[in-house]
């Protein structure tokens, strides 16, 4: 567990993005999303001040069976928390974008909680030419 | 100030029933991080963002955001919402300072 947990600690905010996430699922199991969300990340952002960010996921959005929640975490930025978008079974479609700052090249993760309990994680890499949290 | 904060958003005006609705939303804001120094005085600037958005359909919330200090200057948000019967969209930005920025749309739905 110990070489688990200093292989995952490369980045000085990766255990932020942890500490971030736990506070909204605590210690819930977490599956990997990786077949599950789609992350939409240019894999070049040449200005950090505005990062296009989508997710999505394939879900009936129904009663029955819908996705809750997307948290997107940072862990390169001042602060890893990003956005969460909280969805109802009328939303429809389970997609939602915006537009982030980045500061530097770093990974973005994305949590999804589902209407069943289950979580799922994936996490994509930006990298940034010009970071976006400057005065 | 209201002025200020201009919403703009694009959604349709008539769908049909059972329609997946795409909404775009943008609202002009400085979304200060609260990470930025003052150059003349070195003072952080304090946070000041839009913190909160949420969409409802007849009065029921049925899409909303969490934003966070990483989220763009003028945030925009882009999601779906089901078309099930004729009435009002309504669109709500919640800023760190209190106040509620709104914009309101009817909807046919035939």
């Amino acid at each position: 567990a110990a070489a688990l947990v200093a292989a995952g600690s490369a980045r000085a905010d990766a255990a932020m993005v942890e500490e971030a996430l736990s506070k909204l699922i605590g210690d819930a199991a977490v599956e990997d999303g990786a077949e599950i969300i789609r992350l939409d990340l240019p894999q070049i952002a040449e200005n950090g001040n505005t990062v296009p960010l989508g997710v999505s996921i394939d879900s009936p959005m129904t009663p029955e069976s819908y996705v809750k929640h997307v948290h997107v975490f940072a862990d390169g930025n001042p602060r890893p928390d990003v956005v969460s978008f909280h969805f109802s079974p009328k939303s429809g479609l389970a997609e939602a974008s915006s537009r982030m700052r980045l500061a530097q090249t770093q990974n973005i993760v994305a949590v999804a909680e589902m209407s069943d309990g289950k979580i799922y994680r994936t996490q994509a890499e930006v990298k940034v030419t010009i970071g976006g949290c400057g005065g | 100030m209201a002025k200020k904060h201009k919403p703009r958003v694009k959604a349709p005006k008539s769908a049909s029933v059972g329609e997946v609705m795409e909404i775009k939303t943008l609202i002009s804001h400085e979304m200060e991080s609260g990470q930025r120094k003052d150059r003349a005085t070195g003072e952080l600037i304090p946070r000041q963002i839009i913190n909160k958005f949420e969409c409802k359909y007849n009065g029921e919330t049925v899409f909303s955001v969490d934003l966070h200090p990483a989220i763009s200057a003028n945030p925009y948000v882009a999601f779906y919402v089901t078309a099930d019967e004729s009435g009002e969209l309504e669109f709500l930005w919640h800023d760190d300072n209190g106040e509620t920025y709104t914009h309101s749309q009817k909807l046919e739905v035939a």
